[in-house]
């Protein structure tokens, strides 16, 4: 697979280490979260069989995380984004 | 009719005329006592052990696709009972002993061989792991035997001991472990469940469950509306597409692992090897090809198929302690769909749904796990309670912390 970086272009899917699944962005809010909050974030996932939203590291590049939009049936990439940028259009500061 | 050597030889003496399918292809009832989605191993150990031992008839295995069609067929074939934690070793001891009786009890040739399984030491602190998990296999009652370098050198000459990197300083052995046709064993467990009234519904999709107040009255498919008291899913690489038709999301991800075969070859490899440094094991099928694996690819996948790092990796690792294996050519390779769980350990448990139950989680070793997840599950669908192997294989261990993880890798699957 080749993964469109939006700062380097096109590099190869072994560069990179995948982490899962991009909904991992939005941790629980620690003072507020209950234990039930923190099991389901940590444990539990939405294993889509189709378009898939995803982390990953360019471990082997510039070390950025991004977000990548994969169709987990035919592997094919739709999307890639930087998780920064995704993380703060939700609402995160870091 | 029983399979015998003398019906053979009389078959082959009167023209093979004699054979009759070795199971029905029925249409589905309305209803039934238990039904089971997924003609996988799994499924259908389920539906003999229900039927032989649990004396539970009225049984339907529902599969979307051809029986055996899954991973069951795509495997590389091991079975051992080489596990640490006492939450997975005295189940996979079980397992590995129902494999030694498969063949009488299901009247079926599954090739079940205990050529023995050795797992290579490469490192001082790799060989005191080692030592302990032998230590705990055998405190449940399994075999295990520590092996120097020489000792392996008589037994696997061609080895690389003297690699820069990753020598060769001993090996953990199994021998009881070894290698089952993997086909057989659904055939095998398909013929004998038919045998005694289980309808097996091949080319039947599930597609939607009816749930009313909390409780599960059947399931929709391509073949219309099947009712039962109790429904349990056994779809391994498909579980969190299922159960996701019951509101369900499961602690576990859909991942791609490959595996390789070379082409047929005279008799090199008498057991099953795994390299300790990289991920990578191989063994001779009894057709000659070498049979082989290595990592999962890494990343969420439904497509049977994976990509070409990992075959890269996983040559490296065979060159890395067989270089001979450079020299066979690869005749096929195909991937299967993993469910792998955020322990690395399999499920088998009730769900929050009255009559719904789950089976799955079984990451790459599920195949070594089939007789004893098929008795295991019988188990808790006919007696609604845990079989006493699997007490640990609860949804709940996540909540209460007590996660069943033999590698340490917490909750990340493709790491497991
Ligand atoms: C490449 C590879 C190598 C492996 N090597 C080993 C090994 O060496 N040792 C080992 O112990 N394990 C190994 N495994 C793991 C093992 O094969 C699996 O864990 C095990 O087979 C899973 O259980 P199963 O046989 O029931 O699954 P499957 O055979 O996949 O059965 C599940 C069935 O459910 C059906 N299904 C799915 N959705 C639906 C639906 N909606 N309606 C009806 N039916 C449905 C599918 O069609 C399928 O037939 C390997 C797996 C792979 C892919």
């Amino acid at each position: 697979m080749i993964i469109n970086h939006p700062l380097l272009g096109p590099r190869d899917s072994a560069e990179f280490v995948y982490m899962g699944d991009a909904a991992l962005i939005d941790r629980p809010d620690p003072d507020t979260a209950s234990p039930e909050d923190w099991h389901d974030y940590a444990y539990l996932r939405d294993n889509p069989a189709g378009e898939h939203r995803e982390l990953w590291f360019h471990e082997g590049g510039d070390r950025s995380w991004l977000v990548v939009t994969r169709n987990t049936v035919t592997h094919e990439i739709s999307k890639v984004e930087l998780a920064r940028d995704v993380a703060r259009a939700r609402g995160r500061s870091t | 009719m029983r399979y015998s050597g003398f019906k053979v030889i009389k078959e082959a003496l009167t023209g093979h005329k004699g054979w009759q399918p070795a199971w029905r292809d029925p249409q589905p009832k309305s209803h039934y006592d238990i039904i089971i989605i997924g003609g996988g191993g799994h499924g259908l150990a389920t539906a003999h052990y229900l039927a032989s031992i649990y004396g539970e008839t009225n049984v339907a295995v529902i599969e979307k696709g051809w029986i055996g069609g899954g991973n069951v067929g795509r495997n590389t074939t091991i079975i051992r009972s080489n596990y640490l934690l006492d939450g997975n070793e005295p189940f996979y001891e079980f397992s590995l002993k129902l494999w030694e009786g498969l063949e009488q009890d299901v009247n079926y040739n599954a090739m079940v061989s205990q050529r023995g399984i050795m797992n290579l030491i490469h490192s001082d602190a790799q060989r005191d792991a080692f030592i302990r998990r032998g230590n705990a296999m055998m405190l449940n009652g399994a075999d295990a035997e520590l092996l120097d370098e020489d000792q392996i050198r008589a037994e696997y000459p061609f080895l690389n001991f003297n690699d820069a990197r990753f020598p060769i300083k001993g090996g953990l052995a199994q021998r009881r472990g070894g290698t089952v046709r993997h086909d057989a064993v659904a055939w095998g467990y398909a013929r004998s469940a038919d045998s005694r009234g289980v309808d097996i519904i091949q080319n039947c999709e599930v597609t939607g469950f009816r749930i009313e107040n909390g409780t599960c009255l059947g399931v929709e498919t391509s073949k219309g509306f099947i009712g039962a008291k109790r429904i349990g899913c056994a779809v391994a690489g498909n579980s969190g597409r299922v159960m996701g038709m019951a509101g369900m999301r499961l602690p576990i991800e859909s991942h791609v692992l490959q595996a390789f075969v070379s082409e047929g070859l005279k008799p090199v490899l008498p057991g099953v090897i795994t390299f300790g440094a990289g991920h990578f094991y191989v063994s001779q099928s009894d057709k000659g090809g070498l049979v082989f694996g290595g990592d999962l690819d890494g990343y969420n996948s439904y497509a049977q198929r994976g990509n070409l790092p990992v075959v890269e990796d996983v040559c490296e690792g065979g060159m890395a302690i067989m270089p001979m294996i450079g020299r066979a050519r690869l005749l096929r390779m195909w991937g299967g769909i993993m469910d792998m769980s955020m322990d690395g350990s399999p499920i088998i448990d009730r769900t929050h749904i009255d009559g719904l139950y789950f089976n799955g989680g079984w990451c790459y070793g599920g195949f070594k796990a089939t007789p004893a997840s098929g008795y295991a599950f019988a188990h808790l669908l006919a007696r609604d309670e845990p079989h006493e192997t699997a007490t640990a294989y609860r949804f709940d261990r996540f909540r209460t912390g007590h996660m069943i993880d033999e590698k340490g890798m917490g909750n990340q699957p493709n790491l497991h």
